[in-house]
């Protein structure tokens, strides 16, 4: 019984929940919403079996519907979209574009996929089984996961050339 | 879904994503070296994939090490406790059944029975025993429950006891239990072999819980005057149980047999 307690799971969810919704106060509702949601559904988790798994995969569950609840709020604004309007800002700074940065601009089912695999150390097995989803998908999405967030690290590198050759003599005093 | 890009280098993809999350046995991941140094196209990818990986390591990881929110370990530990709860359901669900095989095993052989000829005795005998086998196992199943342990609250109990005593044919009065540290949670109904019975639910300051199980035995039967208390062990839930008048009551609680018949004489001097 001491490999299921529950409070040995907390670190593990709240490290994903954090790299999952980009924002610590967020992170920490959604793993007080899952030990909430665990209460109402301990009679399905059969003891025994994997405790971890379990809990991901009811913050995963917990997390798509609250997203797909803020984007009807939203007027069926695409949440991935709102993201990167909300961030393009940001991204014409001559900041580079940090790695938590890009990863909130992945898709969601991508970036959980990635968080699984890269952060919680999830085999592609154990990802597939928490996100109720087949192996090869999880393989494609954690393809299209690094593609992205590739494109996205490179793209965010500061271009010198565009700032500082790139722009108009703003300022050039009329006579 | 569309499929992943195809890999140029012809190295499958696949192969790639375990490299850098080490999911290769140590001799496949040295041979997909090999085959990197030749291909710097995919090195590239392998390198810049590691780099994510290390990056979201570095920034997350910590976080895991970092102290707990005080309001997520209590909820954790409420959590935790429930699942306690849940898991005892099962085991006094089972436990429950066990009672319903040791009754018919003729487990209460040692409860007295102040009766008549033998004949009508062991029928009436029989009907008592029914009916602390029922308090038994509404207490088993009610018990535990965390959300709706009552139908009606105690706040309503001008309402729970007028309900009931329309329900159950007489005028019931809640035994008030307090002086033992008993709080009453509330009442609900249950249908029982003879009819309707009630369940009053008490609960302590330690969240203890006890039920009172209540109702009309069938007329005329040879145990209906039968007074005496009846202690009943089943392991886990014991109870006192007895008849007055025609009604019988049984009273069940994880409590030690000295604590239980203090509340039976409680209940009993009070109806």
């Amino acid at each position: 019984m001491n490999r299921s307690l529950l409070v040995d799971q907390l670190p593990g969810l709240r490290r994903y929940a954090r790299a999952l919704t980009g924002n610590s106060w967020a992170a920490d509702d959604l793993v007080q919403d899952t030990l909430e949601r665990a209460c109402t559904k301990w009679q399905l988790w059969v003891a025994g079996t994997d405790l971890r798994a379990w809990l991901f995969t009811l913050m995963h569950n917990l997390y798509m519907s609250q997203r797909r609840a803020a984007r009807v709020a939203m007027n069926s604004v695409s949440i991935d979209e709102l993201e990167s309007e909300l961030q393009a800002p940001a991204s014409n700074s001559d900041d580079p574009l940090d790695i938590s940065r890009c990863l909130q601009r992945l898709p969601a089912d991508q970036r959980a996929v990635l968080l699984l695999v890269v952060l919680e150390d999830m085999s592609y097995k154990e990802a597939a089984k928490v996100l109720a989803i087949p192996i090869g998908t999880v393989m494609s999405r954690l393809s299209r996961a690094r593609s992205r967030l590739r494109e996205l690290m490179e793209s965010g590198r500061p271009a010198p050339s565009e700032s500082a050759t790139g722009q108009p003599p703003a300022l050039r005093r009329m006579k | 879904m569309d499929k992943p890009a195809p890999n140029i280098s012809g190295i499958p993809e696949d192969e790639l994503h375990a490299l850098v999350d080490g999911r290769l046995a140590p001799e496949a991941a040295a041979q997909l070296r090999q085959r990197l140094a030749a291909d710097p196209e995919a090195a590239a990818t392998v390198a810049a994939w590691r780099t994510q990986r290390e990056a979201l390591r570095a920034l997350y990881g910590p976080i895991a090490e970092s102290p707990l929110p005080a309001s997520l370990v209590a909820a954790a530990e409420h959590a935790q406790n429930l699942q306690s709860q849940a898991a005892q359901w099962w085991r006094w669900g089972g436990m429950a059944a066990a009672v319903v095989l040791a009754f018919g095993m003729g487990w209460f052989s040692s409860a007295r029975w102040d009766l008549g000829p033998g004949g009508i005795a062991s029928k009436g005998a029989g009907q008592a025993r029914h009916f602390a086998q029922q308090a038994v196992v509404a207490h088993a199943v009610f018990q535990p429950e965390v959300r709706h342990p009552v139908e009606v609250t105690a706040a309503q109990q001008e309402h729970l006891v007028q309900w009931l005593s329309k329900r159950l044919g007489r005028p019931l009065k809640v035994p008030v239990l307090t002086a033992q540290g008993y709080e009453l949670v509330g009442g609900r109904l249950l249908p029982g072999d003879e009819g309707a019975r009630a369940q009053f639910m008490y609960q302590n300051a330690a969240g203890q819980r006890i039920t009172l199980y209540l109702g009309a035995l069938k007329p005329g039967s040879a145990d209906a005057n039968t007074t005496e208390f009846k202690f009943l062990q089943s392991g886990s839930v014991p109870g006192f149980y007895w008849v007055d008048h025609g009604f019988g009551y049984a009273i069940a609680g994880q409590l030690p047999r000295g604590a239980l018949h203090d509340l039976a004489s409680a209940v009993y001097a009070q109806l």
